[in-house]
């Protein structure tokens, strides 16, 4: 059980900062759609800032350092890549779905070149690397704390600490985004842009601030993703994390409790398709694997998130409310239609 | 009596003008929105700029608020030059205005939009308690009763109106502009809104007031400025006034507000509708219930009534946009359309200018000219195997235009987006009428146009019914249900109410009919067994 909990705490986290990302753009009225080819990009940077950082002997012993680092690193990439998102939708008022989806295609493109012309490799694996004295370990990023409770061993045994990061950023910006001047502007921005105007509220400023911090978000939750999922290998793919982000983001409304809500369901979900063998329950005296014992192709498992998504999304989708004003370009002199 | 206005008002002559906006030229490419244009606004009066549709009001608006710098001309406040080169620099300025489509955020409160922008924060969070506390005052000491803490979306457009007011005042605005305030609400809200108005005029704010209605005009302005096709027409002190005066300085002509018309002479039944219930989608009772009337030829029928009370709906219906309930029965040219498609009710005898402009009535991002083809792309004239045949299209709109006087930058290719309100009017206008039908509806179709326009809309709509079609007519207008019908059909609560003749009926029971204080026997003559409730 204590086991569950942690893999599903692990596989929130990023759900729960990309789908927050998308919030701040949306928010602002840019509907970012690239938030799955921020992810690759910031997770490429991320664990190529990483790999590099190793080079300096310092950071050999210091993983927590260079972790945090490379987070920092990945956040930068994903804020400067969104930037071609909302060059495109805001100066030249372009189509943002498009725009969104150019993003999605050039991500792993840019990754994967990269990776095979300079490391003539597949993939980067940042798990395993040499340490001070040239022998390959772990890079050890884990915390890790026997003796702990049952629920203590939930939140701070085997634990990453982008884990207490990402919580921490997604407490902060929420109360941000709802009950500051910026915020209130942001959301304004989003809603009736030229409402936000015609009282001295710049707009464009607005949703570049907005897509910005959705860029960086997603770029961190792209390395978070890598670095504690997918085992520290940055491939040029996040297994379509970035759309599930979008579509909690839709489930929650644009809202960060229902956000919240919707990415420990779904987090849920996806580990259970990764770890469903490993699941017993104890049944007099003796551990039952139920789950492995149905003999389902593990397919099956994977798939369920994704079911999951369609199901929730045609039931929630009809009360769920959009920013008004999300996808329409700004445009200060339009006449408005009723 | 002007000097009696001035003492109420407190309007002070004696120091230089509020705002004057001296001499201000406007060019756009092509045209000349604003030629020499001149506007002296006191302190503490209220100001009227009166103008038809592209007369130039909005751009001299837009220059007030720096939107738009003009070729020529100065602005002055309170005597001495001011450059105003965007919308900030009017708000330092105390300019303010309400505009015709309100700058609200639906899905914040109140309080939250009257404060949006110039949010108090403390250590860096906004802090409400005390803006609440002002915004409660304002709201007190001038009647602008609102709810704070109420979403934008859920309450009234008269309280999203004065929340728009107090979102002026509570900025210290002391130039207040209201851009078409009456055109969104009801009467008893106009009423009320006239009073707020003239009780800011009172407290030394000053008023401009832009409108083309000259009722209003010449109920609440002590002065009036006349606009005509971009040119300065003059200005006039209200009370040495008429409205005749008034509209013939507008429209550069006499105008009539009288229709005139003969005697209706009804003949064949051409429509009818047969117990015709429709659901409603915002609450549990039929929006429509159990509605039958007929429409004959040479008669214009008029369904009048309070915004609200299922006239959307049973059009809707009418027209094919909604289903009705099962039992309900329309018929058009003795055949039963009521499972038709809105296409085959077009093609065969139906015209609809729809309620809604924006939303049934054109493709905004179309040209004008495939706008005037929308339902008869398809038809020979226009089409030849799957291919339109543009120029045809071509043609026929500038006829359209030429017939109908329809306005705009580039004539058939300008984007109708890009058009005024009005003129996108008349595009539907024409459209409709000139196609080939029995049975016109036409529902508001005046909304929001001036004065020259309704008159030209109003006369258009006679000789239709004399060349012996049958009109249905839904408007909420009073004046508009006594000038043009020929029988009146009053809806109230989704049910006819009352069937009154226009000659023997005044607006005073018509109202009681609307408001649903008088009601007859479930309108005896158009439905049988009419056991209701």
């Amino acid at each position: 059980m204590i086991f569950l909990l942690q893999k599903t705490l692990i596989f929130t986290i990023p759900l729960l900062i990309v789908a927050l990302a998308g919030v701040f753009a949306e928010r602002s009225g840019i509907i970012n759609i690239a938030l799955d080819g921020i992810m690759i990009f910031g997770a490429f940077v991320g664990a190529l800032g990483a790999l590099l950082l190793r080079g300096n002997p310092f950071f050999v012993d210091h993983n927590q350092l260079t972790f945090i680092l490379a987070m920092l690193i990945a956040a930068a990439a994903g804020g400067l890549f969104s930037l071609l998102l909302s060059f495109s939708a805001i100066k030249l008022k372009a189509d943002q779905t498009i725009g969104g989806t150019a993003l999605n295609m050039l991500a792993p493109a840019i990754a994967l070149f990269i990776i095979k012309v300079f490391f003539s490799k597949d993939m980067l694996e940042m798990q395993m690397a040499p340490d001070s004295t040239g022998k390959m370990t772990d890079f050890g990023f884990v915390i890790l704390n026997d003796d702990l409770g049952p629920v203590g061993s939930v939140f701070f045994d085997k634990a990453y600490i982008s884990t207490f990061i990402c919580v921490a950023l997604f407490v902060v910006l929420s109360i941000l985004i709802y009950k500051t001047k910026t915020g209130h502007h942001l959301r304004a921005c989003g809603e009736h842009p030229h409402a936000a105007a015609s009282v001295g509220i710049n707009v464009n400023r607005m949703r570049y601030l907005g897509t910005t911090v959705s860029g960086c978000l997603a770029g961190l939750g792209g390395y978070v993703y890598i670095a504690t999922v997918a085992n520290g290998t940055a491939s040029g793919a996040v297994a379509g994390m970035g759309f599930l982000a979008l579509a909690i983001m839709i489930f929650g409304n644009w809202k960060p409790l229902g956000i919240a809500l919707g990415s420990l369901l779904f987090g849920f979900l996806k580990c259970l398709g990764v770890i469903y063998s490993q699941i017993s329950i104890p049944i007099n005296g003796q551990d039952v694997y139920f789950l492995r014992d149905l003999d389902l192709p593990m397919y099956f498992y994977n798939l369920i998130p994704y079911v999951a998504v369609l199901v929730v999304l045609a039931f929630t989708s009809k009360r769920s409310r959009a920013p008004k004003a999300e996808g329409i370009p700004y445009d200060k002199s339009a006449r408005e239609s009723r | 009596m002007d000097n009696n206005a001035a003492a109420e008002r407190n309007i002070r002559t004696d120091i230089p003008y509020a705002i004057e906006m001296s001499h201000i030229t406007k060019e756009f490419p092509g045209i000349i929105a604003n030629d020499d244009i001149t506007l002296q606004l006191r302190r503490g009066e209220i100001h009227a700029l009166l103008g038809e549709n592209g007369a130039g009001k909005s751009t001299l608006m837009s220059v007030l608020f720096g939107l738009y710098q003009p070729e020529k001309g100065k602005i002055f406040k309170d005597g001495k030059e001011v450059k105003i080169n965007n919308p900030n620099d009017a708000n330092e300025l105390g300019i303010g205005m309400v505009h015709q489509h309100f700058k609200l955020v639906e899905v914040f409160s109140v309080l939250d939009n009257i404060i949006l922008g110039t949010e108090p924060t403390k250590m860096g969070f906004v802090s409400e308690k005390a803006a609440r506390k002002r915004v409660m005052e304002l709201s007190n000491s001038y009647g602008l009763n609102v709810d704070p803490d109420a979403l934008v979306e859920d309450i009234t457009v008269g309280m999203q109106q004065r929340t728009e007011i107090l979102k002026m005042l509570y900025r210290n605005n002391n130039i207040l502009i209201f851009d078409e305030p009456t055109a969104v609400l009801t009467p008893q809200e106009i009423a009320e809104l006239i009073q707020i108005i003239k009780g800011l005029a009172r407290e030394g704010k000053s008023i401009l007031f832009i409108s083309h209605k000259l009722t209003e005009i010449m109920e609440v302005a002590d002065r009036c400025t006349v606009l005509r096709k971009g040119k300065y027409v003059g200005t006039v002190n209200i009370a040495d006034t008429t409205k005749e005066e008034l509209s013939n300085m507008m429209v550069g002509r006499d105008v009539k507000f009288v229709v005139d018309k003969e005697e209706a002479k009804p003949s064949d039944v051409v429509f009818e509708v047969d117990h015709l219930t429709v659901k409603s989608k915002i609450h549990k009772k039929n929006a429509v219930n159990d509605v039958s009337f007929k429409v004959r030829r040479g008669e214009i029928v008029c369904i009048a009534g309070i915004d609200g009370n299922g006239q959307s709906e049973l059009v809707y219906a009418i027209t094919g946009l909604e289903k009705p309930e099962p039992g309900s029965k329309i018929v058009l040219d003795g055949e039963d359309v009521t499972k038709k498609s809105v296409r085959y009710r077009n093609t065969h005898g139906m015209s609809h200018i729809p309620e809604d402009r924006h939303k049934h009535g054109l493709v905004l991002d179309y040209t004008l000219e495939q706008n005037t083809v929308l339902q008869r792309y398809f038809e020979k004239e226009f089409q030849k195997s799957g291919f339109i045949r543009f120029g045809r299209v071509r043609e026929y709109s500038e006829l359209l235009i030429d017939k109908y006087d329809i306005r705009s930058g580039m004539g058939p290719v300008t984007i109708v987006k890009n058009m005024s309100g009005g003129n996108q009017q008349k595009i539907i206008i024409g459209r409709e009428m000139d196609r080939e039908h029995d049975l016109l509806i036409a529902v508001q179709p005046t909304r929001g146009l001036d004065v020259g326009a309704i008159e030209f809309i109003h006369e258009n709509i006679v000789a239709l019914r004399d060349s012996g079609k049958a009109v249905l007519l839904v408007s909420l207008e009073l004046e508009e249900v006594m000038n043009l019908s020929d029988r009146i059909l009053v809806m109230y609560e989704g049910e006819i109410v009352g069937e009154l003749d226009p000659r023997k009926t005044n607006p005073q029971e018509l109202g009681l009919y609307m408001s649903g204080a008088k009601r007859d026997k479930a309108g005896a003559d158009h439905a049988e067994g009419g056991e209701r409730q």
